[in-house]
């Protein structure tokens, strides 16, 4: 069992200054994750090499994986900092655990980026179920089982950034809208009363940076801490665009 | 005449209730968040939200004895005409959340699921996997955006709420707030205000909150002069999983679905759980509370836990821990109703709990505490009045708390799958009841209240914060956080000693000494998260003190606070004669407690320490009675109970009878 664990953190104190390098060196305890260690840097805010910095600023809020705040590419992969166990990171790499914020979203400080743009998408793509009110009108539509399941997965997207930064289509080049949206989309399309504005969900996406933008790079469902599986829910929403293509053609 | 607005802080189950119901009614809502409301510690909730339904009606459920369960849980510290009112809604709010899309579990036919949770008989509880507090508060933080984009709604989800602005007349016209990223403070004017602000587990370190529940916003009402009341009643669950960063819930749901807690009868026993034959296996509570078996209330769950830890059965050598074992269930059955929460234990132990039994301990994990808030009775229902400004609103006029935040729905207890109803429930009426305190508004509206207002109030926190940057002290906050948890949860938890919860409010008061000598790691005026965190515990430490000191006063045993001097010891007897005339005498001393100490605690913000005083308990509907769960000879004390109830109304009646009667 090591005495410390070595963390190589890239920091960048204000969006418009450079980024450095700072590598802090903590005690280790049994059961750490990356959060408790930089909660340690937090409460010492001093380097490997013995000066004084500030602490290390990150987005964290529930800690158990439910959240969806403390993304972050922990040795080159994206993933939630909170279920990132040292001792797993330790197989990967003896040496250090390299943080690094995600790339694909403006940097506010450190490991802290702006996903803001996630939000705006379920704005785009009408991620909600269009009740007439919250006045008591009896129960909801009935639902069965099998669609229960098929639906709860898609219900657990935390909205934190893992498949946008995976993803090869969203860079500077292209406007791609990104998995999460799309797989909101399939969940709302395929509800009961969620299906009754469909059509909106799939105008949406068939705009610019919409679906046709997925280059099937496959990576999304690979990092999704939450296991949905966003490109099934890509493939439905292709063919529930061609079909609305196909009907808005017919009925012009 | 400028517009009205409402600002709405927090953006939890209660906060997004709220504004969603604000803006339905017209309203345009300001609603500011320390994050985006999406990752609000509402998801954290697991196991369910409590309502009759068809299927416990016809096995002889009904509102009613919701209401009742919940204030014998709580240990009939509530006002009852709020909760009455709050149960009355559920089999309501249900039918909303199931109209919003949330996936509740489904039967075979397409209906709700529901299962069983703690302190009742009864399955109540509708369920979406183990995720159901994610699922619900997603539902409404998706009506939000739609409101947000029919510009009713504008978020600030990078907004930290420092203070409310109170005017001369005492009436809250806005509030003050601090960008969590330019660190720029600014004023928002508003006609009503209202904290959905949450919970306070930080004060106690370590527990099941998340990291933004530091109860900060709560002491600044405090501070600002918002009564607190029943502080000391905090819960602690009896189920969480230890780790070094948090305590992680193990929902009660894992008992519902037939969770077994036990230590191996033997304490040397060094084999591996599963080597242990199950005759060898203590299940302490099925033992012990045969009715209720795993599921009874959460306090006497923990109490029992923590006890059975202490006498030496820990299964954990280095800490305390017992067993929660679900290995005897069918793995398909435990991935369909529990994978949620079994993905957590996996994640975070590495160990499969449908393997292997968990390891658990109980760990702080509500407040049932909070911001005082007033009611007004509808004397047709013995309900509430929907629509009065007064329901949910504080002292301070135009100033509302719901949520966590408030004191209103749990007592003394919480039982489990309640706070999530109780949170939508405050959400939804508190809209209407803000339109009508606006409807009543004589003066102008916030915005036409002099600038002069706002400016002194921004000033003054811009100048608390420039004197917090610039302390040349040598303290770490971060350490005085850790003592301040330590010395909470040592002394101020699961048992209670006057004399130690004495020390612990003068090691408050020197950790207050201390913290003023507090010394700033970061200067930056960015995103300067250290500067949050220090002066939300500067916030953290007036509220403990509130807490404490209301642990102290109350010198009883009622629901979470448990004080083993003032223990009322169960009769024991083994003659009926005598064990009557004890399980009498217990009823006399119970009914003289009750007339001392079913009381609220109200603290008010003093500099020098919290003045407490009491209130009287509205129990115009259901007479308290002793809560027996357990107890030793509860048949013969709920028996005697009876007995000397019927006795007094008797007597009641023949005295009002005579009143006035001509001699």
């Amino acid at each position: 069992m090591p005495r410390f664990v070595t963390l190589t953190i890239q920091r960048q104190d204000r969006p418009e200054t450079r980024r450095y390098w700072q590598t802090f060196c903590i005690p280790y305890v049994e059961q750490m994750n990356v959060i408790s260690c930089l909660q340690a840097i937090a409460a010492d805010p001093t380097t490997a090499d013995g000066e004084a910095t500030t602490p290390v600023a990150w987005d964290c809020n529930c800690l158990e994986e439910v959240c969806g705040a403390c993304s972050m590419n922990i040795n080159g992969r994206v993933r939630q900092a909170c279920t990132a166990l040292v001792d797993a990171l330790l197989e990967e790499n003896p040496n250090e655990i390299r943080l690094e914020p995600m790339s694909k979203f403006p940097i506010v400080r450190d490991l802290i980026v702006d996903r803001s743009r996630m939000f705006d998408a379920l704005k785009r793509v009408r991620a909600w179920i269009p009740v007439d009110g919250y006045y008591h009108i009896g129960p909801g539509p009935r639902i069965s089982p099998r669609q229960q399941e098929e639906a709860y997965p898609l219900t657990r997207c935390m909205t934190c950034g893992c498949c946008l930064e995976a993803c090869p289509q969203i860079n500077n080049a292209s406007d791609f809208i990104g998995a999460a949206a799309i797989s909101q989309v399939i969940l709302f399309n395929d509800h009961p009363t969620g299906k009754l504005i469909a059509h909106e969900r799939l105008d949406a996406i068939m705009e610019p940076g919409g679906i046709t933008e997925c280059g099937n790079a496959q990576n999304c469902v690979k990092v999704c801490p939450k296991d949905i599986p966003l490109t099934d829910s890509i493939a439905k929403a292709g063919r529930q665009t061609s079909i609305h293509a196909i009907t808005r053609w017919l009925s012009r | 005449m400028a517009e009205q607005r409402v600002v709405v802080i927090g953006g939890g189950l209660a906060g997004l209730a709220a504004t969603m119901r604000l803006a339905e009614s017209g309203r345009t809502v300001d609603l500011l968040s320390l994050g985006p409301v999406k990752r609000s510690h509402s998801v954290c909730a697991q196991g369910g939200i409590n309502a009759v339904n068809a299927v416990t009606r016809q096995l002889g459920d009904s509102e009613w004895k919701h209401f009742d369960d919940t204030v014998y849980g709580g240990d009939f510290l509530q006002h009852q005409p709020p909760v009455k009112e709050m149960c009355d809604w559920g089999p309501k709010i249900i039918d909303l959340l199931d109209r919003l899309g949330v996936m509740f579990n489904r039967t075979p036919e397409g209906h709700r699921d529901y299962r069983r949770f703690g302190g009742t008989l009864f399955p109540r509880t509708a369920f979406a996997g183990a995720t159901t507090g994610q699922q619900l508060l997603y539902a409404l933080d998706e009506q939000v955006r739609w409101w947000e984009t029919e510009n009713r709604v504008y978020k600030h989800e990078m907004a930290e709420f420092l203070g409310p602005v109170i005017d001369e007349q005492g009436i809250c016209r806005g509030v003050v707030a601090q960008d969590t990223c330019t660190m720029v403070i600014r004023a928002f004017p508003a006609d009503a205000v209202v904290l959905a602000t949450g919970g306070c587990g930080l004060i106690f370190g370590k527990s099941t909150n998340s990291m933004a529940c530091t109860g900060a916003a709560n002491a600044r009402a405090y501070r600002a002069g918002v009564h607190y009341a029943n502080g000391e009643f905090v819960q602690v669950h009896p189920t969480a999983i230890p780790a070094a960063d948090k305590l992680r819930l193990m929902s009660e749901s894992a008992r519902g679905e037939g969770g077994r807690v036990w230590v191996p009868r033997d304490p040397k026993d060094a084999r591996s759980a599963r080597e242990i034959p199950d005759g060898e296996r203590w299940y302490f509570l099925e033992e012990r509370y045969p009715q209720y078996g795993n599921l009874v209330p959460r306090d006497i769950a923990t109490r029992e836990i923590f006890s059975v830890c202490r006498e030496g059965y820990s299964v954990d050598p280095h800490g305390y821990a017992v067993y929660l074992d679900l290995t005897h269930i069918p793995r398909a059955d435990l991935d369909r109703k529990l994978a949620g929460i079994l993905e957590i234990y996996e994640k975070f132990q590495g160990v499969d709990p449908r393997d292997e039994p968990m390891k658990i301990f109980p760990g702080v994990h509500y407040t049932m505490g909070g911001l005082w808030c007033g009611y007004e009775v509808d004397p047709h229902t013995g309900g509430l009045k929907i629509g009065a400004p007064a329901n949910q609103m504080t002292n301070i006029p135009g100033l509302y708390a719901i949520g966590e935040a408030d004191y209103q729905y749990h007592g003394a207890n919480r039982l489990g799958a309640n706070s999530l109803l109780s949170c939508i429930f405050a959400g939804l009426i508190v809209s209407p009841s803000i339109n009508a305190y606006l409807g009543n508004l004589s003066r102008k509206t916030a915005a036409d209240s002099p600038s002069s207002l706002f400016e002194h109030e921004v000033e003054r926190h811009q100048e608390a914060e420039h004197r917090l940057r610039n302390a040349t002290g040598h303290e770490n906050p971060y350490t005085i956080h850790r003592e301040l948890g330590e010395t909470m949860t040592r002394d101020v938890t699961v048992v209670r000693h006057n004399k130690n919860i004495a020390e612990t409010l003068s090691t408050l008061d020197e950790l207050t000494d201390r913290y003023r000598h507090v010394r700033l790691s970061d200067a930056a005026d960015w995103a300067n998260q250290h500067l949050a965190f220090t002066r939300a515990l500067g916030d953290m430490l007036e509220l403990a003190k509130a807490i404490a000191k209301g642990a102290l006063l109350r010198d009883e045993c009622r629901g979470a606070h448990y004080k083993p001097e003032f223990e009322i010891p169960g009769p024991d007897a083994t003659d009926q004669d005598t064990l009557r005339r004890q399980a009498r005498q217990w009823c006399e001393r119970f009914r003289a407690r009750n007339e001392q100490w079913l009381k609220t605690t109200v603290a008010e913000y003093h500099p020098a320490g919290p003045a407490i005083r009491y209130e009287e308990v509205d129990t115009s509907l259901i007479p308290p009675r002793p809560r027996t769960y357990g107890l030793k000879g509860a048949g013969v004390i709920d028996d005697v109970w009876k007995v000397m109830e019927a006795e007094r109304s008797t007597a009641e009646q023949r005295y009002m009878g005579s009143a006035g009667a001509p001699q």
